[in-house]
């Protein structure tokens, strides 16, 4: 739950875990508002962006990336017991983020697929969302987060009150945008009508369909929509590659993908991973 | 202060360097004012993304390769993009090619001003990041900002949003906009070119450590235009393969210790990709606006010798990209078509392209549905990072009478200089394994 500031200056964290920056990109995108918010919050930690260093305590943190390793799931534990606000910020944090697809295949096939030497490779079973391992306060969907929604969560956190975020699909916002569905109109799948807004309907409007960057609204009916997918023409293995995107392992996307057949990659891994094995051929560093 | 010994040794050590993108360590130890060990790790979290998109579509590809870096997506979207239409053979629509590189200007201008302004000045004007800069100069970090802005305002406008956008596709774009929409941006980006010669008549009156060094320098080179997603890779001393054969002229190798791969010449040499080696091998072809500029502030022989001058490179290719983009948007005709059709079939095919740091480079080989079978991506940061370690060995003797924290400073500002991007460098590494 949401609490006033209580300091005159709160302290500021952004932390980072698995995950590409462009969460905390945002934040640094905000031309208008930053060093306004700079003004009003204490950034204490934000090595992206300054060499001042602290492990908290935090009055509000934000943190970008899933929880992958060993070592980031201590840190978010510490993190979470330095900080009075946990706000997990993109699709990666709230979602598993597009690494979370690794969740669906044997895991130890699919690192020995790509490394050398599995046995050195310092990475959990799968990629989870943070609030699988910690209490989350609030959170920001998105791949990426939504600026406006980022400037609203730091508005209210500064006045204590609740954010307004968005709480309907894709389809919402795009009939209100006046456009033509791309799925009935062209037959193009589209995620909209399972998927939570905060884009503002941004790929019909590029004249493609949703491919779920939010994630899935609550009753989200994937199974109708897969059977849509189908009845345009598409395999089950096309319509699952389409929910397997950057929140493809929040349910219900999750259940759909392993209904339509489950994860192309994954069945490969198996066998390049047993190739691997047998040959020592092609694999990857250890990263 | 330490003075030498026969017995001294002293380390260097910084457990996440700061104002880079992603988490990579630097660690230096230096014996008898000798550096015997200088490395960059990285440990950033694996990702697994050439295993994530075998059995993808090129489209899906696009976009999942996009999340590599939230700060270069578009590099990521054009190297792939590149690989596919070279194994399908599409043709590029030239009014479409032009779009692309407006999208790309504006990743540049982005890209560059956050490096300049809010992660590189620091170092030089003495503070800790950019917002206790602006607690001085205010003015000089709102100019930075704007520029970032009006680099996202292209990226939004093309892509539909700045980081991940979402219009790029093989053969095209989804969607391209009307010629109305990108006059609209003329007025900011004119200003952003005011402000681009600014940024480099400030960048211009820093002090850079001296530090001097010849290098080999790597970059695209096309005939008629600045390096960006088309021609040959190129070195300054004589390599020239095909932008598809960058395993004719380089290696990947793995070396103990670190968790990334380092890139290497066939031979074995370090070389310098990004902004001060595509401004030296391509000088002659900058926008006659930014060939001026430079001609003005006189840094050419500087930025081909010292690396800290990578920041007066980054601030003429952003006048170059301000003044490109005008261009673009002036000669602007809507094509037929947003995107050229293409037909799956197996094949493989490697491409690559300028990223604001560096040759980004992708393969990919394909079944006959067009399904990814295996890919490979190599990223500028771990093609420089064997550059890097080489210049913090050759640099370090020079700071070892600084105060520890001073020196220390300096040896990260030296790795600031690659604008490493620790995200894009950990998720590939491929490399063969000798033996089982």
């Amino acid at each position: 739950m949401i609490r006033a500031a209580t300091t005159p200056h709160p302290r500021l964290g952004v932390v980072k875990l698995a995950s590409c920056d462009g969460c905390q990109l945002t934040l640094l995108n905000l031309e208008d508002e930053l060093l306004a918010i700079a003004e009003r919050l204490d950034i204490v930690e934000f090595p992206e962006a300054t060499s001042h260093r602290s492990n908290g305590p935090y009055d509000v943190v934000l943190v970008e990336g899933s929880v992958s390793t060993p070592e980031q799931l201590e840190q978010i534990h510490e993190v979470r017991r330095e900080a009075k606000l946990l706000v997990t910020i993109g699709a990666c944090a709230t979602a598993g983020g597009i690494q979370a697809l690794r969740n669906f295949a044997d895991h130890d096939a699919f690192r020995a697929a790509v490394y050398a030497h599995p046995e050195y490779i310092e990475s959990l079973a799968t990629a989870q969302p943070v609030a699988d391992y910690v209490k989350v306060d609030a959170e920001l969907r998105g791949c990426p987060i939504n600026a406006a929604q980022l400037v609203e969560l730091v508005t209210a956190l500064l006045t204590g009150r609740r954010p307004n975020l968005p709480d309907e699909a894709v389809c919402a916002a795009c009939k209100r945008a006046g456009r033509v569905c791309v799925m009935v109109a062209q037959g193009i799948p589209c995620l909209g009508p399972v998927t939570m807004t905060g884009c503002g309907a941004l790929c019909p409007g590029y004249s493609r369909g949703c491919y779920g960057c939010f994630g899935p609204r609550e009753q989200a009916n994937v199974s109708s929509l897969s059977r849509q997918f189908i009845s345009l023409g598409r395999s089950p293995q096309e319509a699952g590659r389409l929910f397997a995107g950057f929140t493809g392992y929040a349910e219900p996307y999750r259940d759909a993908i392993v209904e339509l057949g489950g994860l192309p990659g994954a069945s490969l891994a198996g066998e390049r991973a047993h190739r691997a094995m047998g040959a020592g051929v092609n694999a990857e560093g250890k990263s | 202060m330490t003075t030498e010994s026969a017995t001294f040794e002293r380390s260097f050590h910084v457990e996440g360097i700061t104002r880079v993108e992603g988490e990579g360590t630097l660690h230096l130890t230096v014996h008898d004012g000798q550096v015997s060990d200088a490395r960059l790790k990285i440990f950033e979290a694996p990702r697994y993304f050439e295993q994530l998109v075998v059995g993808r579509a090129p489209d899906e590809v696009i976009d999942i390769t996009a999340r590599i870096c939230g700060i270069c997506p578009v590099a990521y979207q054009i190297s792939a993009a590149g690989a596919f239409e070279s194994i399908f053979e599409v043709q590029i629509d030239p009014q479409v090619r032009a779009l692309r590189r407006l999208l790309y200007a504006g990743e540049y201008i982005e890209s560059h001003a956050l490096h300049v302004y809010l992660l590189h000045a620091p170092d030089f004007l003495g503070y800790a990041s950019a917002i206790d800069l602006a607690k001085d100069h205010r003015a000089v970090v709102e100019q930075g900002l704007a520029l970032k802005k009006v680099g996202n305002a292209l990226m939004a406008l093309l892509g539909g949003r700045s980081v991940h956008p979402v219009s790029l596709r093989v053969g095209g774009f989804y969607h391209v906009p009307r010629r109305a929409e990108l006059e609209a941006l003329r007025p900011a980006l004119a200003n952003a070119l005011t402000q681009a010669q600014a940024t480099l008549d400030l960048v211009a009156q820093f002090q850079a450590p001296p530090f001097e060094r010849p290098v080999r320098f790597v970059s695209l080179k096309h005939p008629a235009e600045y390096p960006l997603f088309d021609g040959r890779i190129v070195s300054n001393d004589g390599i020239d393969v095909g932008i598809g054969e960058w395993r004719a002229a380089f290696r990947e190798e793995q070396h103990e210790g670190t968790n990334a791969l380092h890139a290497r010449t066939l031979s074995g040499e370090t070389y310098q990709l990004g902004p001060s080696a595509r401004v030296t091998n391509a000088a002659d072809q900058l926008h006659p606006i930014a060939r001026e500029a430079l001609a003005r502030i006189g840094l050419q022989e500087e930025i081909a010798r010292n690396p800290f001058w990578s920041i007066a490179a980054r601030a003429l290719e952003i006048l170059h990209y301000c003044a490109e983009a005008l261009e673009i948007i002036d000669a602007y005709l809507p094509p037929a078509a947003p995107f050229a059709p293409w037909t799956p079939r197996a094949g493989a095919a490697g491409w690559g392209s300028e990223a604001p740091r560096g040759i980004l480079w992708h393969h990919y080989e394909t079944d006959e549905q067009g399904l990814v079978r295996s890919a490979q991506i190599v990223p500028p940061t771990s093609q420089n990072q064997g550059q890097i370690e080489a210049d913090l060995r050759a640099f370090a003797p020079a700071v070892l009478s600084l105060e520890h924290g001073e020196a220390t400073r300096r040896l990260e500002q030296l790795v600031r200089s690659y604008d490493p991007c620790i995200s894009c460098a950990t998720h590939f590494l491929d490399l063969t394994v000798e033996g089982a």
